[in-house]
């Protein structure tokens, strides 16, 4: 069990913002994202666009942007489990009791929700039933390229990680089938290039204007059955299936933590940003109340407000004195300034 | 205010008015039409607008952008008459009257 001050749900902008709010004010926290990284959508959905309205930034990208806050919160040497949902949250007393998918649990006064639209989970092929081939046979990411070594292997999707994987893995399976429903690839040229060049040799076949139809298979994947645009069926023997059709937002577990919801978002008070449970917090696009935009700079507010709270509920014994950071003594100690 | 007809895919229809300028999705979001879900607000970053279009108003819609087709990708069974409804702004009477069939799910 994990003792901390704060436990905050997601990485995105708004979350690691808050990281700082709660870290000027002395409190420790732990940081909890289902992707591999941080940054949330800024960093999933468009690292390379523009952002326009940070104030007193008038440019910067969702990458630059999420460089820049982890840059801020360096000080506070924060913990981050990557790679994991936060799947339960249980009272004990006027303490949380927060545990992941990995199985950490966390003992803390306040919980932070800065969950965005939901955790980025794997987009699943259209297909019902496939529960019981994942982590068998059906994978949405490699984990151990050499699994792979002398296989036949299905490779759904046109991006960068598709292709990426076909070419990389052709050096070791037996044949790759690359599948993508039609014939652009949003992937790098050169990968493109480089795909279809090794196609020449036989060890990929490209098939594109094709989308997964069927799995056949009792306990694992025996059978992939696709069509064409113009309805024609193939069908390819495989020992492994792996599916790239990105990432979704999913609000999950969330829905199941007793928390006053309107639509797929939290309802909270605009003095703290507090939900129905005392010490939990709902801050950035999770969150709403009369006039809510879901904008970064909102969100960032809220998670100077809810830093209040926390530390109230973290530090009952000590009295909270609003301070600037630019000339308090304390502050500048926990942000090491000399 | 042009009118867009969506039809649920267990065959529920609403037809409403949408104020000029908006999109077929907003239209949707802020009519309460359920079954687009629209997780990116319309920035065509998350493809949970993806609805079939009519076919006779295929050829009235606007070009579908790069950006469009490669998040078209990520839809849940996409057709020939898949559009991304974030990305079809209703700017004028061009529109008027457009059907619209969503999917089973959105992704
Ligand atoms: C294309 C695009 C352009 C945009 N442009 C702008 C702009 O110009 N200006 C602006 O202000 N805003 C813009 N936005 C909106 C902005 O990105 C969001 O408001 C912002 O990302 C919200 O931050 P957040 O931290 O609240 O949530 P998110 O960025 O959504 O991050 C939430 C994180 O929480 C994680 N998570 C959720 N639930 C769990 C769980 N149970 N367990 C573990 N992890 C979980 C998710 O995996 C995710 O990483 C844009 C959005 C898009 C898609
Ligand atoms: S609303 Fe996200 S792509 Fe249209």
């Amino acid at each position: 069990m994990i003792k901390t001050d704060a436990l905050i749900i997601g990485a995105g902008p708004v979350g690691l913002f808050a990281v700082f709010e709660l870290g000027i004010l002395g409190l420790n926290a732990h940081v909890v994202d289902n992707l591999d990284k941080a940054g949330g959508q800024c960093i999933e959905l468009y690292p390379d666009k523009p952002i326009y309205d940070i104030p007193a930034v008038p440019e910067c990208t969702g990458e630059s942007l999420t460089k820049n806050l982890l840059k801020q919160i360096e000080p506070f040497k924060t913990s981050f489990h990557f790679n994991q949902r936060v799947n339960s949250v249980i009272k004990n007393k006027d303490h949380w009791i927060v545990e992941t998918s990995d199985n950490i649990k966390f003992e803390t006064p306040n919980v932070i929700i800065a969950g965005g639209v939901g955790s980025f989970e794997p987009r699943k092929p259209p297909i019902q039933g496939i529960e019981k081939f994942e982590s068998k046979n059906l994978f949405y990411s490699v984990k151990n390229k050499n699994n792979f070594a002398n296989q036949n292997v299905c490779i759904f999707g046109g991006g960068d990680s598709a292709l990426d994987w076909a070419v990389e893995l052709s050096k070791i399976a037996k044949k790759i089938y690359l599948v993508h429903r039609r014939d652009d690839f949003r992937a790098a040229q050169h990968t493109v290039d480089q795909m279809k060049e090794i196609a020449k040799t036989g060890k990929i076949e490209i098939l594109t204007n094709f989308q997964p139809k069927n799995f056949l298979g009792t306990d694992v994947i025996e059978k992939v059955v696709i069509e064409n645009n113009d309805k024609t069926i193939k069908e390819i023997n495989v020992d492994s299936v792996l599916a790239f059709f990105g990432l979704k937002m999913e609000l999950g577990p969330i829905l199941n933590w007793g928390l006053n919801l309107d639509k797929k978002t939290i309802v909270v008070n605009t003095e703290n940003f507090e939900t129905n449970e005392k010490g939990i917090f709902a801050i950035g696009d999770i969150c709403t109340y009369p006039g809510k935009l879901k904008l970064i700079l909102c969100g960032f507010h809220e998670a100077a407000l809810a830093a209040q709270e926390c530390f109230r509920r973290a530090r009952p014994d000590e009295k909270y004195v609003f301070r600037f950071t630019t000339s308090s003594s304390d502050i500048h100690k926990r942000l090491g300034v000399k | 205010m042009p009118k867009v007809t969506y039809i649920e895919f267990n065959g529920q229809e609403h037809t409403v008015e949408v104020e000029k300028g908006l999109s077929i999705m907003e239209g949707a979001v802020q009519n309460n039409v359920p079954g687009i879900d629209a997780d990116c607000g319309g920035s065509c970053a998350c493809a949970t607008c993806h609805v079939y279009v009519d076919e006779d108003w295929k050829d009235k819609l606007p070009e579908q952008s790069d950006a469009e087709k490669d998040m078209l990708d990520f839809a849940f069974e996409t057709k020939a008459n898949s559009r991304l409804s974030c990305q079809i702004f209703l700017e004028d009477e061009t529109l008027n009257g457009i059907v619209v069939r969503l999917p089973e799910k959105q992704g």
